[in-house]
């Protein structure tokens, strides 16, 4: 019996061992950029990564010498208005599929399945061909109109619309409810996960958007922060190095606690997604 | 779309249902599809049908530097393009590139998840250090990365500087910066892969277990001849996932080696976008663009059987 014990203890220990290595390697990218963040320039390009000359002064640099406030507010309102949007109209797409009966119903839903099959890295070409010929070019409009909705968001949503139980439309028939009202009394609020789901998911999505962005947006008006961190980059003459990590530790800090806060909706969102 | 699919087969079933549900056709139904499906229908319309469209249309055409198209060759591009050996490279390197991402995402996440689903004090504390990767976005990732493949004064220079090992130039060998690509990619997938795995490591009914450890059976042998079949499908899921992910790679590489050096990590959406907005051949990008929505509408369409078994199920 003390030898199953030994046994038992020296197996945990091991898992412990284990499971610390894996975060420090898992962690260590970050900890290197935000330590090198709080070092002068100066002290990384020497290698002297041991320095104590400690400071803030990178962050300061980077919010007072650089538009990164700009980048995050420009991206801040397009992920916003691009999440709104999605629910509004994702949603609305689904209520048609799920409780709507009308002519073509298959074919159209067809269609938004094959959406869900086409890269739009493959449609760049057309898509800046017509967002330049509305004049949209270096415009939030431009990063927001191509996303408005998405046929991945229709399909997550109708899954959940589905599970909505059958009393419920009996019982709004039944008060009389016509279909905007069922639709935004009943139905929207019962599915509440799903839409919390969704508008992280097209949140976050927005926000790491890259390739698009670098096409139609040139100037800081309208530059997203993903871009604007290479532009930071490539700016530079001699790499400040300190301040370009300042600038990845301010933007990498708060998705990193929406994620946290968040991570009971995104798991549970996640794998039924992954189920139904 | 699968629930309603088996009932496709059955007619009278069908019919059966709506009955009971009281749907029929009628106008009003039509007026409000119209206006609750119209928004969407317009974007889609505009914004993934039409380009896709006019972007097999190009294909087949040769192109000005205006973009307008000149003279129809049907197939031509195609036929150019596949035995042009700048792109059989390309695409040699695009699948090293994704098998190496998919293998390595999946067996490291799968190490993690199995790690994490111990019934160990304090566990919750790795499961979400684990899964932090998720909220890293490409730059973000790339400016981390940058800094540790530096040659002069990065961290893994400082490395070998510390025990006197020869410096690795990780961005100006073209093998390294491969590795330095995929590194950055598996480093970045590991979070939600991660969490996944973990979720269907979880849903395992514990009673296999037990009966396992009764019979004495190694835990090694429980994780190959339980875990690993049980969770099959979602580790199927997962791949997919990633395959599609990594044929569609652009942002790391343009951050990280611009394509090179010497077009090592000249990927398929890189060659996408240079084609068509640094040299402004837009029949070769639009041919490039086609195959790769081969490539991803068939990976796709593997992921909705995988989703068909498990509605049905």
């Amino acid at each position: 019996m003390a030898n199953f014990d030994e046994s038992a203890i020296l197996k945990r220990v091991f898992s412990y061992i284990l499971l610390i290595a894996l975060a420090v390697v898992i962690l260590a990218p970050f900890f290197i950029g935000i330590w090198a963040s709080f070092l002068p320039t100066m002290d990384i390009a020497k290698g002297d990564l041991f320095s104590t000359n400690v400071s803030f002064n990178n962050y300061v640099s980077a919010f007072t010498k650089t538009p990164i406030l700009r980048y995050l507010a420009n991206t801040v309102v397009i992920a916003t208005v691009t999440m709104f949007a999605q629910l509004i109209f994702c949603s609305m797409s689904a209520y048609a599929f799920v409780f709507l009966k009308f002519k073509y119903q298959k074919t159209i839903f067809s269609l938004f399945l094959i959406t869900m099959m086409l890269p739009f890295e493959a449609e760049i070409i057309p898509n800046f061909a017509t967002i330049k010929s509305m004049g949209l070019l270096d415009n939030y409009a431009a990063l927001i109109i191509p996303f408005l909705t998405s046929a991945f968001g229709t399909f997550m949503l109708r899954q959940s619309f589905m599970q909505t139980p059958a009393e419920l439309k009996e019982a709004s028939d039944i008060e009389g409810l016509n279909h905007f009202q069922f639709y935004w009394h009943i139905v929207l609020p019962y599915n509440k996960i799903s839409m919390i789901t969704l508008g992280a998911y097209s949140f976050l999505g927005a926000w790491n958007q890259y390739l698009w962005p670098m096409l139609t947006t040139f100037s800081n008006n309208s530059r997203v922060i993903q871009n604007g961190l290479k532009q930071l980059q490539s700016e530079e003459t001699f790499n400040d190095w300190g301040m370009i990590q300042a600038s990845a530790a301010i933007i990498v800090i708060p998705t990193i606690i929406v994620l946290f806060v968040g991570q009971h909706y995104f798991k549970s969102g996640m794998n039924e997604g992954a189920v139904k | 779309m699968l629930k309603t699919s088996t009932t496709d087969v059955v007619p009278e079933k069908k019919v059966q249902a709506k009955q009971r549900q009281g749907f029929k056709l009628n106008a009003k139904d039509k007026y409000y599809a119209s206006i609750f499906l119209g928004p969407s229908l317009l974007i889609l319309g505009l914004f993934v049908f039409y380009p896709m469209i006019k972007t097999l249309y190009i294909s087949m055409f040769l192109t000005n530097t205006l973009g307008n198209t000149t003279v129809f060759v049907g197939l031509g591009n195609y036929v150019k393009l596949i035995s042009a050996p700048d792109f059989i490279s390309s695409m040699m390197v695009t699948i090293l590139y994704v098998v190496a991402v998919t293998i390595l995402t999946i067996a490291l996440g799968l190490l993690l998840a199995n790690l994490a689903s111990q019934k160990l004090p304090g566990i919750s504390i790795f499961r979400t250090l684990y899964s932090v990767t998720m909220g890293v976005s490409v730059s973000v990732a790339a400016i981390f990365w940058l800094f540790i493949f530096n040659p002069s004064t990065g961290f893994f220079a400082l490395m070998s500087g510390w025990f006197n090992l020869p410096v690795v130039n990780w961005l100006t060998s073209p093998a390294n910066a491969m590795w330095a690509v995929i590194i950055t990619t598996v480093w970045m997938n590991l979070g939600f892969t991660f969490l996944i795995l973990l979720g269907a490591i979880e849903s395992v009914p514990r009673t296999l277990y037990e009966a396992a450890d009764v019979e004495g059976v190694s835990s090694r042998y429980q994780f190959f001849h339980i875990t690993i079949p049980m969770i099959s499908p979602t580790l199927f899921f997962v791949s997919t996932i990633t395959i599609i992910g990594a044929f569609k790679s652009f942002g790391l590489i343009d951050l990280i080696t611009k394509g090179g050096p010497t077009n090592a990590t000249n990927m398929l959406v890189y060659r996408i976008y240079k084609d068509a907005f640094y040299s402004g051949n837009y029949a070769k990008s639009s041919t490039e663009a086609i195959i790769l929505t081969v490539i991803i509408a068939f990976f796709t369409l593997l992921q909705f059987k995988f989703l068909e078994k498990k509605v049905n199920y």
